[in-house]
């Protein structure tokens, strides 16, 4: 760890006049002390249980999401109007198996494991972003998904580059700069469109209006009613609001929709020239909740396809922990084996 | 582009051949995404997808235009192996196809990229990238053979059943000038090396259908392809002209 606090800490001897209790509270102390000075907390560092949880839930959920969001867009890749086109979203969905990939291993450093958080996503007991429930019915939804679904994420996770738990922040900064990559792209892709044929035009034009409301539920409940937001600021896992970074998104999008030549769907959206934002229409939460709850469009198909995909490839995983347990010259233990769930390549 | 009727320049019967081999298994490998059985062969899958379809567009941008060519030619007019159009199966199915494939595509682009053709440029990128291909599908086809027992019969079914679409890579094609003999030489003391070790059996059939050998690269496909097609061309082709 890095902070003069922590290794203070760290060095006071256990025992003697210093009872247990005493102990914990200097431990919260120095934690404390190198969130406020915002330094960073690393793996081995002390940290509140409530600190790991939290964050875990928040990482697993954050990876859960690049790999359930594959599905919508790998819907494309077979039918990609273009060769170019489908080298660009073959290169992004590889990219968010990556995300994934960096995200688990995040998340490991607390303490969990890649099949632990992998259970937990098959069996319903974690989230994934709320977004990836709705369908991609035409080839402009790829499109619509990089500028707005990718913005959004963007807008979210620029913050996180910042969070006070260091594995994450570094994950972010990664993840960010390919993800803004992606935005770009979906948004060349819109122009494309608009500045195409009417047909084409049409299709660009319906994708928006079908995924222009759900970008802006990314951004989670209204401030008033988001269970986690407080401790997480407290803590630095997160350092805006809900409802904040749901109106920067908004003010970005609207210069970016007018230069696409494309409107967006709320007929309450002006600028207000007092508040210096824009002002938009009020969020179907009901829907939302509903989504978030599994009653989504898609809820079911995507963890279907997800558990399939894991159950269909149980015994590659299991011949190469096979194979991986002969060359370590272990004695053969196909159950133990079996139970071990990931291999890598 | 939508007949087989294009006067036949060594030149493009060439850049078809390996072009079309290279567009066709990228797209069956692009059909993984999502279903792979574990996150690294997601990335793994979706790499040498996009290695291929990269070798597909230089070859095919080097005859005409791609997306032309890619998608308002007719089944009839590919000139693929039938090999790299057979649907994915499972996983040891799509491997096997892989450790054929790719083997043959090492040696080949090995061979072109020696010579001072017009294919020894993008033969000699696309060596590193083959090489990379053909060491994952021979570490898997390692994992799979060696492994467990289930995992060991499959990668046998999958090995035995594409079998017969293997005599194909070893027929002249127009335009290429390369040494078959030493080809199929190489090629099968390759892939007999590593199914061996595997604890697998080289298949012992005949290495062609029904159809001549060479049948692919005649334009004679299998029933799978045409449906394969289909849904790779039906949005180019609902909007005619249009660009993306």
């Amino acid at each position: 760890m890095a902070t003069a606090a922590a290794q203070k800490a760290a060095e006071t001897e256990p025992g003697g006049a210093g009872s247990a209790a005493a102990r914990a509270a200097e431990q919260q102390a120095a934690f404390d002390e190198a969130v406020a000075a915002d330094e960073r907390i690393e793996p081995r560092d002390w940290m509140p249980d409530a600190y790991r949880t939290s964050l875990i839930r928040q990482i697993a959920q954050h990876a859960h999401s690049e790999i359930i969001g594959m599905q919508p867009e790998a819907n494309w890749i077979t039918r990609a109007p273009s060769l170019r086109r489908k080298a660009i979203l073959m290169a992004k969905v590889q990219d968010e198996a990556g995300h994934g990939l960096y995200l688990y291993s995040a998340a490991e450093t607390l303490g969990v494991s890649r099949d632990e958080l992998l259970d937990k996503l098959h069996s319903g007991r974690q989230k994934y972003s709320s977004i990836f429930n709705y369908p991609t019915l035409t080839w402009a939804d790829v499109g619509a998904i990089g500028w707005l679904v990718d913005g959004a994420a963007i807008t979210n996770q620029v913050p996180l580059c910042r969070c006070s738990y260091g594995p994450y922040a570094r994950a972010m900064i990664r993840v960010c700069k390919e993800e803004s990559f992606h935005q770009r792209q979906g948004y060349e892709s819109l122009l494309a469109l608009s500045r195409g044929t009417q047909a084409q035009h049409e299709m660009a034009q319906d994708a928006v209006n079908r995924w222009w409301w759900p970008s802006l539920m990314m951004f989670g409940p209204p401030d008033e009613e988001s269970s986690h937001s407080e401790q997480s600021m407290t803590w630095k896992i997160k350092r805006h609001s809900n409802d904040e970074l749901r109106q920067r998104f908004v003010d970005i999008c609207v210069p970016q929709a007018e230069s696409l030549g494309l409107t967006l769907p709320d007929p309450d959206l002006k600028w207000n020239e007092a508040r210096g934002h824009h002002d938009f229409g009020p969020i179907d939460w009901t829907e939302f909740w509903d989504v978030l709850k599994g009653n989504g469009p898609c809820n079911d198909q995507r963890i279907t396809q997800r558990r399939r995909a894991h159950e269909e490839g149980a015994w590659v995983r299991e011949a190469a922990a096979a194979y991986a347990t002969k060359q370590a010259g272990a004695p053969r233990a196909d159950t133990a084996a079996t139970a071990h769930g990931e291999a890598t390549a | 582009m939508t007949t087989t009727s294009t006067p036949p320049d060594s030149r493009t019967e060439a850049a078809l051949a390996l072009g079309d081999d290279a567009l066709v298994l990228s797209h069956r490998l692009g059909e993984w995404a999502g279903h792979a059985p574990v996150l690294e062969e997601e990335v793994a899958l979706a790499n040498i997808a996009l290695d291929l379809l990269g070798q597909a567009r230089v070859l095919l941008s080097s005859v005409g235009d791609e997306d032309e060519l890619a998608y308002l030619r007719e089944e009839r007019a590919f000139r693929n192996l039938q090999l790299v159009e057979q649907p994915n199966g499972d996983f040891a199915h799509t491997i096997a196809r892989q450790l054929y494939f790719s083997t043959y595509q090492t040696l080949l682009y090995g061979q072109l990229a020696a010579t001072d053709g017009e294919l020894a440029p993008l033969a000699a990128k696309a060596v590193k990238e083959v090489a990379y291909h053909q060491d994952h599908a021979e570490q898997w086809t390692l994992r799979l053979g060696d492994g467990t027992a289930e995992s060991h019969a499959r990668i046998q079914r999958g090995l035995d059943a594409l079998w017969r679409f293997t005599g194909e890579m070893f027929q002249p094609v127009v335009g290429l000038d390369i040494d078959r003999t030493a080809l199929r030489e190489s090629w099968t003391a390759s892939v007999t090396a590593v199914i061996e070790r595997a604890t697998l059996t080289v298949p012992s059939g005949p290495q062609s259908g029904a159809w001549t050998a060479g049948a692919g690269r005649q334009g004679l496909h299998t029933e799978p392809f045409g449906r394969m097609l289909a849904e790779m061309q039906h949005l180019h082709r609902s909007h005619p002209g249009a660009s993306w």
